[in-house]
């Protein structure tokens, strides 16, 4: 393998990274603060995605359709913890998995009967079309660039919100010590649906982004959740910075595993062997770090919680 | 008395599975959905001994299940298909997978024990799809179904029902068993109050990790039954959404009682079943009803004729 392809596959594991930590995010101040495991939360980004193509194709450009996309996606979320999710914030954590499974069984479907189980293309935008010469030989799509740039702009805005703000400081105390926070004076409810709505449109952000570089379908949200609980466990729950930092881990690892993995086993095996044994390991790879940064560090590499 | 109108409901349930093929649902069909929600009631009554015997939630359970049955299958693509050897085989390797990962996992407790399960459920799936000389990601087609002494009785369709019945029931009986002896007591025990068990000199460890390999070997024998309903078997059977549906038929059926999970798997394979004849788009409404039971039936299904009766009182 060239350095060239590398720089490549690191750039795209960066790039897929990024996007994992939008989707984190939310999940991890959810979980943090409101001590709630909302198995939707990749429905979010799923449903940022389908408004995203739909606003695209109406408008007749990205840029309006992103624009429209975002507070719908707020919306959307915002509603759905008016109507379902405000009433388990008491309750156990398998209930909420329960009922929170509910939710994606209807939304999932719901997708499919208004949009059609046919996957949706999103043009990108022209603006960012084509590629840029990052080293001689080397084109790498402006767009692609252009989703690091948004995530990291998005990371930094969070970080100011988080570390540099009242309501930042608040949702910092809830992570660390909820019951201390509701016994102070503070509004939990009002807190929650801040941090709740935040988190779906950030979910609905990074579907709306990753839209022109991935097929829109129903039930893409899955596949998103598993490894976005993955990052924040890495991470530490309630940690925006842990899940930073275990989002590009992740990314990085599942991008390059799947590309190294496979010329790797041809070292030791035939190549078809070697192309199967490879695809089994790189698909592994992230469940086997995770397990073995839980072994050295069980609460994670940035747990936010006190005690 | 209580007890008495506790075992009511779990009663009725078995009565009603042991007269199904002369209620007119002798259908071929409808006796394969109900061998189906038998098989998954089985499995899920294990999940049933670690999340409400001991708290243990574990979100890699199908693969316990899935390695029952790729027993089956390479004992069957070796020619053998006789039940004294598939049996104990699909078992102990399942308990024995269970007791590795266990060794491991059990370390951890809350979320990272979900995730850690996970973890290794899906080491197992991507090592199924890469097992080539069993069909890899397509799957597997059985050449014959288990035989019992060489006799292919197992084969009909009403045998299996009676089967698959009598294996339920007894696996309800063994996990009410577990539960009332010393062993379940300690396990709960370190469930309800971790501190004080171990205060009392119990190590919950060693507890906790009997019951993980226990509940790993009965569903090796759920894989095995389900490999003989399907007569194949794919990686998709240890896919972490297998392993989320066990939960979900565990949590929907209530944590007060093990019956629970056998009324949960039979409730969610028969409304799926019968949702999904009636409208493709069935999704549309069995998710809002488990929304509806999360929000009004406290203590899942089993719980469901306290609450009614607490009802009528008023």
């Amino acid at each position: 393998m060239s350095t060239q392809l590398l720089l490549v596959q690191a750039l795209n594991g960066l790039q897929f990274g990024v996007l994992l930590f939008l989707v984190a995010a939310g999940l991890t101040l959810v979980f943090g603060v409101m001590d709630f495991i909302n198995l939707a939360h990749g429905v979010q980004y799923m449903l940022g995605a389908y408004l995203g193509a739909s606003f695209a194709a109406w408008t007749g450009s990205f840029w309006p359709g992103l624009l429209l996309a975002l507070p719908a996606a707020l919306a959307c979320g915002l509603l759905l913890e008016w109507l379902v999710f405000r009433h388990l914030y008491d309750r156990d954590h398998l209930s909420q998995v329960l009922a929170t499974f509910g939710v994606i069984l209807f939304l999932n479907q719901a997708v499919k009967l208004v949009w059609g189980t046919a996957p949706l293309q999103v043009p990108v935008p022209s603006l960012l079309e084509g590629g840029i010469a990052l080293m001689p030989g080397l084109q790498y799509p402006v767009y692609r660039l252009a989703i690091l740039a948004a995530g990291i702009a998005t990371a930094l805005l969070l970080w100011l919100l988080v570390e540099r703000t009242r309501a930042g400081a608040l949702v910092r105390a809830g992570a660390s010590n909820r019951p201390m926070l509701a016994a102070l004076g503070v509004d939990t409810g009002r807190l929650f649906m801040l941090v709740f709505g935040c988190g779906a449109m950030l979910a609905g952000f990074a579907g709306i982004m990753a839209a022109p570089i991935l097929s829109v379908e129903p039930g893409m949200g899955d596949s998103v959740l598993i490894l976005a609980f993955v990052v924040i466990v890495i991470g530490g729950i309630g940690s925006v910075r842990g899940a930073f930092v275990a989002a590009l881990l992740v990314g990085l690892i599942e991008t390059l595993g799947r590309s190294l993995m496979p010329d790797l086993m041809r070292l030791f095996l035939a190549p078809s062997p070697a192309r199967q044994a490879g695809a089994a390991l790189a698909s592994m790879l992230v469940y086997v770090a995770m397990a073995l940064i839980l072994a050295a560090r069980p609460r994670g590499l940035f747990p936010a919680r006190a005690g | 008395m209580g007890r008495l109108r506790g075992a009511l409901l779990p009663l009725a349930v078995f009565a009603l599975l042991a007269a199904a093929p002369f209620l007119g649902l002798g259908a071929g069909y409808m006796l394969n959905l109900l061998a189906r929600g038998m098989i998954l009631g089985i499995a899920a009554l294990s999940l049933w001994l670690l999340v409400g015997g001991g708290g243990l939630v574990s979100l890699g359970h199908a693969a316990m299940l899935g390695v029952g049955a790729y027993a089956v299958v390479v004992l069957d693509a070796a020619g053998v298909t006789e039940a004294l050897v598939v049996l104990p085989a699909a078992v102990l390797v399942a308990a024995l997978f269970a007791l590795l990962t266990g060794a491991v996992a059990i370390g951890t407790s809350g979320v990272h024990f979900i995730m850690i399960t996970l973890a290794f459920g899906q080491m197992a799936f991507f090592t199924a799809g890469a097992l080539s000389a069993y069909g890899g990601d397509d799957g597997y087609t059985l050449y014959g179904r288990t035989t019992v002494l060489g006799a292919r009785w197992p084969e009909d369709r009403l045998a299996f029902h009676y089967l698959c019945l009598g294996l339920l029931a007894a696996t309800l009986g063994l996990v009410q068993v577990l539960l009332a002896s010393r062993f379940g007591r300690v396990l709960r025990a370190a469930k309800e109050n971790p501190q004080r068990a171990q205060a009392l000199g119990f190590n919950p460890y060693p507890y906790r990790l009997a019951a993980y390999a226990i509940a790993g070997g009965i569903a090796g024998l759920a894989g095995l039954l389900l490999a003989n309903a399907t007569e194949f078997v794919a990686p998709s059977y240890l896919a972490w959404q297998r392993s989320g549906d066990l939960l979900f038929m565990v949590i929907l059926g209530g944590l007060g009682a093990p019956h629970g999970a056998v009324l949960g798997a039979l409730a969610i394979v028969l409304l799926e079943e019968w949702l999904a004849e009636w409208t493709e788009h069935w999704r549309l409404i069995f998710g809002p009803l488990l929304v509806l039971a999360v929000l009004f039936l406290r203590g899942g299904l089993a719980g469901l004729p306290a609450q009614l009766r607490a009802l009528r009182r008023g």
